[in-house]
């Protein structure tokens, strides 16, 4: 349970810092001009484009630039907040001033989350200013203001912004030695914000933006939570001084990687019969959460099938024409076809680990969520057109999703591992290692288990799977 | 106050520290001397709790570095090999901000600030900026720092490397001022000198390994073999040596001086003063040769290394 005279040592930690930065002028003058100058900026900007497209009658252009600029004006500021998070991070690392703070009775918590305020505190108090500033401009120019709601939703996406930020400037410091390779690291939350920004932008010009930019925020909530997460998990005294050199050693990483994926077995059926178990019951939290995910895909593609109801032609020459259609492209027991659908499978399964591995382990989950929901949708669907539900699934889904579905469940499962991987506090363990690790597992499951049981569905699928339907479904 | 037991860490192939057997009493000195890369700093970062030791254990004013992280570092003040200080503070800040994160606050830290300021010099100062504070300044500070919470065990690592004659001074007989508190103090040092006059005892460290670990007279003994003194003569001395009593060798000679090897000089010095006496022998001095730490260092680790090369 979390004590107030556990906090007092974070609010000691970021009031040093605070004050550190309002004596550094290389963070205050570029927070004084984006703060004092730059709104008045966009003012102008904001009213010269209103009257551009009031001359074409692009009224809703002009509504919808106001509260763009002034999520612009709020990103500017916040945008420092990366910097002041480096220096903060690894620049005190590289002078050597980190060990008298990791020699003090401080907990690893407490100094993170110190330092974390320290740097969202600034930038975030320079970007409200900067939006204050700029919406007394518009009221003083006598343009109409944003929705309260709107307004809002840009003040938390600014929030989330810089928690987005410093915490992901956290883990790029976890990486590096330097200031110097910590600002080349930093191009991966560059990069990422711009795209978002992007993002964020053609929400915000789309129509019925208000909901859906609250997907946003909240999307951008779980990010920040997920990267603060894996900051707190290492950010650890041993992990700060243990690195000293920002070389790639790719030997050591082939070797963690082999050593996990072999684990203690020194036989193929040692592996099958201890290191896979064993793999099998690490992962047990994810592969309920993975069943329980895949159950409520079902559930929700079935209530999207009675809410949005499809009106099929199941007519026994309707259903000919597209069996032939479908048999020309896909020809019925050919190895081409079953090459193509294990292809198809893996396909799907590898992009949602390179999704998992860069959202934590959230985006991982889609093959999974989109399968199944397809899966609660067409077989309501269909039922909801006549047809007898028990035999479809009895005869075109079972045979080779018995073992489909246990490959899309365990992939799913063990690319929520990568993630959890990452944001659990793993002692003695880089960020490199405890990634390594956790490919290592996905790279076990995959290779030992899923793999093996695609090969067997896509052969059932293009051989038996069709003549099975054929039989039942349309003598 | 400082025990340790088998303690090891490694960094992946690398072995930092091998094994370190370690038991420092309370008010004791222990000077750990080791050529750089030999494992000082890594020991001092497993007995701060900032590094958890791969193999062994290890206690700390009663704590155990594993277990009770948070007392091991309330208990241990440590002046860092970098001195770690913020230039755009101001000494007597920078100060505060230590002493608030030990728990220190109002009237106590504000008077143990102003006391050490005082004892180092440098209460004038410490409005300044530390950045416009001398190497010799800054190290001071960072002492100050260590000691700010009064922990009974203190590691030092160089503690007098960038001071001027004077300020060293004010620094060792702080050491010794601290030693008779009853401190525990553990001195990471090149300086050999200094080690030899503040230490109880030295421990010779390479490799992550203790090689010795005694006090500096056993340990010139052990490595440089029992003390040899110098005896001068008013004249030549060619005739008027007595027998040399068990125990004692000539090693070298002039026409007026011998340097005689004594395994036990408390049993042997008062044979050989009586004997020369006895001989009318014209003694003008009768001393112990200096024998620098230095030379038993430089001996400990040619020993050392002529021992791995024996083992490879």
């Amino acid at each position: 349970m979390l004590r107030t005279e556990d906090l007092q040592p974070v609010w000691i930690i970021a009031r040093r810092e605070i004050r550190d930065q309002f004596r550094d002028w290389r963070i205050l003058t570029p927070i004084l001009f984006l703060t004092a100058f730059f709104p008045f900026l966009m003012n102008f900007f904001a009213q010269q484009m209103l009257d551009f497209v009031r001359r074409y009658g692009a009224e809703l252009i002009g509504e919808r630039l106001v509260p763009f600029l002034m999520l612009v004006v709020g990103f500017f500021p916040i945008s420092i907040s990366l910097v002041i998070a480096l220096e903060s991070f690894v620049g005190e690392k590289e002078r050597g001033s980190i060990e008298p703070l990791l020699v003090t009775p401080l907990e690893d918590w407490q100094l993170y989350t110190g330092k974390l305020l320290s740097s969202t505190v600034l930038p975030l108090l320079a970007s409200f200013l900067g939006m204050g500033v700029y919406t007394l401009g518009l009221a003083l120019n006598r343009v109409a203001l944003p929705p309260f709601e709107v307004v809002l939703q840009v003040f938390c996406l600014t929030i989330f912004h810089a928690l987005v930020m410093v915490s992901g400037a956290v883990v790029a410091s976890s990486q590096a030695t330097s200031v110097r390779a910590a600002n080349l690291l930093a191009s991966f939350i560059v990069i990422p914000m711009a795209l978002l920004i992007q993002g964020e932008t053609a929400i915000m010009f789309w129509g019925r933006q208000n909901a859906i930019l609250w997907w946003a925020v909240f999307g951008l909530f779980v990010l920040a939570v997920l990267l603060v997460r894996v900051g707190l998990a290492h950010f650890q005294r041993e992990e700060l001084l243990g690195r000293e050199l920002d070389t790639l050693d790719l030997a050591w990483g082939w070797r963690t990687f082999f050593q996990h994926v072999r684990g203690e077995a020194r036989h193929l059926s040692d592996w099958y019969r201890v290191e896979i178990p064993r793999t099998l019951s690490h992962m047990r939290w994810s592969l309920l959460t993975a069943a329980i995910l895949g159950a409520v895909s079902i559930g929700l593609g079935m209530h999207f099938a009675t809410r949005f109801p499809l009106q099929l032609d199941l007519g026994q020459s309707q259903v000919n024409q597209r069996l032939a259609q479908l048999t020309t492209l896909w020809p019925l027991g050919s190895p081409y076809t079953a090459t193509a659908i294990l292809w198809q499978n893996l396909r799907a399964l590898l992009l949602g680990a390179v999704l998992g591995t860069f959202s934590f382990g959230v985006l991982g989950v889609l093959p999974m969520l989109a399968t199944m929901g397809a899966l609660g949708f067409l077989t309501q669907a269909l039922s909801a057109n006549g047809l007898p539900i028990g035999i479809f699934i009895l005869s075109t889904i079972l045979p080779h999703g018995l073992f489909e579905i246990p490959a899309l469940w365990l992939a799913t499962a063990a690319t929520l591992e990568i993630g959890l991987g990452m944001i659990t506090p793993q002692r003695g363990k880089t960020f490199s290692a405890a990634l390594l690790a956790s490919l290592a597992q996905w790279f076990k499951i995959m290779i030992g288990l899923v793999v093996p049981l695609l090969i067997i569905a896509a052969c059932i699928e293009a051989w038996i799977t069709p003549r099975i339907a054929f039989q039942m479904l349309f003598r | 106050m400082i025990q340790t037991e088998d303690l090891s860490k490694t960094f992946g192939d690398f072995v930092a520290v091998d094994g370190l057997n370690l038991q420092v009493e309370a008010g004791e000195v222990l000077a750990l001397l080791g050529p750089n890369g030999a494992g000082k700093t890594t020991t001092v970062r497993l007995l701060t709790s900032v590094l958890r030791p791969t193999r062994g254990r290890a206690t700390v004013a009663g704590y155990d570095v594993v277990h009770q992280p948070q007392k091991v570092r309330a208990s241990v003040g440590v002046l860092t090999e970098h001195h770690g200080l913020y230039a755009r503070m101001t000494g007597k800040e920078y100060l505060y901000f230590f002493a608030e994160l030990y728990g220190l606050k109002g009237h106590t830290a504000h008077h143990r600030v102003q006391a050490l300021l005082e004892q180092f010099g440098l209460a004038e100062a410490s409005h300044r900026r530390i950045g416009e504070y001398s190497k010799g300044m800054r190290q001071k500070l960072a002492l100050v720092r260590a000691l700010l919470h009064a922990p009974p065990v203190l590691l030092l690592d160089e503690p007098t490397s960038a001071m001027d004659p004077e300020n060293a001074r004010i620094v060792r007989e702080t050491i010794r001022e601290l030693r008779q508190a009853n401190h525990t103090i553990v001195l990471c040092t090149h300086n050999l000198t200094e080690a030899e006059m503040l230490a109880d005892r030295i421990a010779i460290i390479r490799r992550g390994r203790i090689l010795f670990n005694d006090t500096p007279d056993a340990l010139k003994r052990h490595l440089l073999g029992a003390p040899v003194f110098e005896l001068r003569f008013a004249q030549t001395c060619e005739n008027t040596l007595p027998p040399l009593p068990p125990g004692v060798t000539l090693i070298a000679r002039g026409p007026d001086w011998v340097h005689l090897r004594i395994e036990n000089p408390h049993q042997s010095n008062p044979h050989l003063l009586a004997a020369l006496a006895q001989v009318n022998a014209p003694l003008l001095s009768f001393s112990e040769l200096p024998r620098s730490l230095e030379d038993a260092y430089l001996r400990a680790v040619s020993l050392e290394m002529e021992n791995a090369h024996a083992t490879n």
